[in-house]
């Protein structure tokens, strides 16, 4: 098993009409698809976690060097499609199923029940470790040359 | 709990669940009343000690759980089960051992890999959902839903419960065997964590190989297995650094290795490798049994390695093997020998960050220092695990400074 971040930010896909000038019924569909695939991802047992971020305009930015007070900013010094909305941790079988179930959620419907395309970032977690014992010997069995 | 009685429950509870599964097919219904007959043990025993006959005792009482549940129920179908829940075992039945019809059940091929270990996990090691979903790292209720994917999954493809037949016995034991290394490999990275709340699914997976030996003591594959996890897991103290970070063999301090464990490992082995043909295990053994007895890496017997990584590689057809070959190779006719044998994976391993591990170290040890730099990079931007991205960025960083030293700076 191989978990994957899937994550979306602000850019809207194919739609450029903002969520609150959908009509009502547009709205629900939308969060009832939401709904509908987080249920399949818990019940396949290949959730591990599910956020949504507040919007950029609660962000800070944090810099400190170490010594005295850190700097706080507002931000944003992106663009505001660039800042990350929400993710999905999912541990499954392989990279395509990850990617099937990225393509479920780019399919999110939008207004006049159109798929918006949202792009989905998917992205391998790291293992702490070589995840098996050929992998795991092989990398042990690198000699380091003589210094 | 006395822990000679919660050894002795730990031992039997599978054992009663596989009776209780293949009398009444339904593995919910049967591990809660498991569950509840063990309760009743453990109040039961404790004063007055185990009855004489621990396992009929468990059997009858989850068994007269089960009759209760299915009481308060009321359908036909129900009062179906109930009759044949009263049918006294068969003799071919009673003859089968009911833990090894637990495990085939649990690694049934229909089953994902993930289903099928943490069913393992749960009814053969008795392991609690929550023990096992901390040891994947995943949410309880995650785990519980695989869980219960998984026995649903078995209901619905009407497997049969019990010993598969002449024919499908070989995949079948395969896939069993596969499932326990599985298990053995989840531990074996684990053990390795920064979170020490992990239980040691190594010590488990071991555990639960001892059981299945005991059932199949001629299976050359299964004694092979025992064998590999445990020349493999005596090295375990001295693989990792106190911080966690992980230790090439060639740098491990071999005093800090388990020697009965390896004593235990050989012996296993050689009394598997005269039974059956040769596979994958008893090779993979083979190779690990060679590593555990060279007092120093200087010791090492490169040649015997690099026959055996030669018989693997044809066996299975696995790149990544060919990878290991390569390595073996350079330590018996020199880098530029092992190098070569790089060339025959090139095609297949493209774009894998092993492929540039290996090469970068074998042009190190050619001394082509500036090359095997561009290769390690390459490897720590695509590696895939934490601990190899740490060791590769030392690497990099040690070999700059040397080339330094030397009087070049290495391209960026």
């Amino acid at each position: 098993m191989t978990r994957y971040l899937l994550a979306v930010n602000f850019q809207g896909g194919v739609v450029d009409t903002p969520m609150d000038e959908w009509k009502p019924e547009e709205i629900a569909a939308h969060l009832d698809y939401y709904k509908i695939l987080h249920n399949e991802l818990v019940r396949s047992g290949e959730l591990v976690d599910s956020t949504v971020l507040t919007g950029p305009e609660l962000a800070k930015i944090v810099t400190s060097d170490g010594g005295g007070a850190p700097v706080v900013t507002d931000g944003p010094f992106q663009e505001f499609k660039e800042w990350l909305a929400g993710y999905q941790i999912v541990d499954v079988e392989s990279e395509a199923r990850a990617i099937e179930i990225a393509a479920k959620l780019s399919a999110v419907p939008g207004p006049g029940g159109i798929a918006t395309q949202q792009p989905i970032q998917v992205r391998q977690v790291m293992d702490e470790a070589p995840s098996d014992v050929t992998e795991m010997e092989a990398f042990l069995q690198q000699v380091p040359a003589p210094r | 709990m006395p822990s000679k009685v919660e050894d002795l429950l730990r031992e039997l509870a599978p054992q009663v669940l596989g009776v209780l599964v293949r009398r009444c097919g339904d593995f919910d219904a049967a591990e809660d009343a498991v569950q509840e007959a063990l309760v009743a043990a453990a109040v039961h025993w404790m004063p007055d000690g185990a009855p004489a006959n621990p396992r009929g005792w468990l059997i009858q009482t989850a068994t007269r759980r089960l009759i209760d549940q299915r009481r308060s129920e009321r359908s036909r179908r129900e009062r179906e089960t109930l009759a044949a829940l009263r049918e006294p075992a068969t003799a071919e039945v009673a003859d089968q051992d009911d833990t090894l019809v637990l495990v085939f059940m649990c690694c049934h091929p229909a089953l994902t890999a993930a289903s099928a270990i943490a069913l393992t996990l749960r009814a053969v090691g008795g392991l609690s959902t929550a023990e096992i979903a901390s040891a994947f790292l995943v949410p309880e209720a995650t785990m519980a839903q695989r869980i219960a994917r998984a026995k649903q999954r078995i209901k619905a493809s009407d497997v049969p419960f019990g010993i598969p037949s002449r024919e499908e016995w070989a995949a079948r034991l395969r896939n069993v065997l596969h499932v326990l290394y599985l298990i053995f490999n989840e531990g074996y990275v684990g053990s390795s964590s920064r979170d020490l709340q992990r239980p040691e699914l190594s010590d488990e997976a071991i555990r639960l190989v001892r059981i299945v030996r005991r059932m199949l003591p001629d299976d050359g594959e299964v004694s092979a297995l025992l064998a590999l996890m445990l020349l493999i897991d005596a090295r375990r103290q001295a693989r990792t650094t106190a911080a966690g970070e992980l230790i090439p063999l060639a740098e491990q301090d071999r005093t800090q290795w388990d020697q009965a464990r390896i004593a235990e490992g050989l012996s296993v082995l050689n009394r598997a490798l005269t039974r059956g043909p040769v596979g994958e295990y008893k090779l993979q053994a083979a190779i690990a049994a060679v590593h555990d007895q060279a007092r120093h890496a200087d010791d090492t017997d490169w040649p015997q390695i690099l026959a055996l990584y030669g018989l693997l590689e044809r066996l299975t057809g696995n790149p990544v093997v060919t990878l290991n070959r390569a390595v073996a190779t350079a330590m018996v006719d020199g880098p530029t020998a092992g190098l070569a044998v790089l060339d025959e994976v090139d095609e297949r391993l493209r774009g894998h960050y092993r492929l540039d591990a290996v090469r970068a170290h074998l042009l190190e040890m050619a001394g082509d220092i500036q090359a095997a730099v561009v290769h390690y990079r390459a490897a720590a931007s695509r590696t895939t695990s934490l601990a190899e991205q740490h060791y590769l960025a030392g690497k990099i960083a040690r070999l700059r400074v040397q080339d330094r030293e030397r009087g070049s700076e290495p391209t960026r």
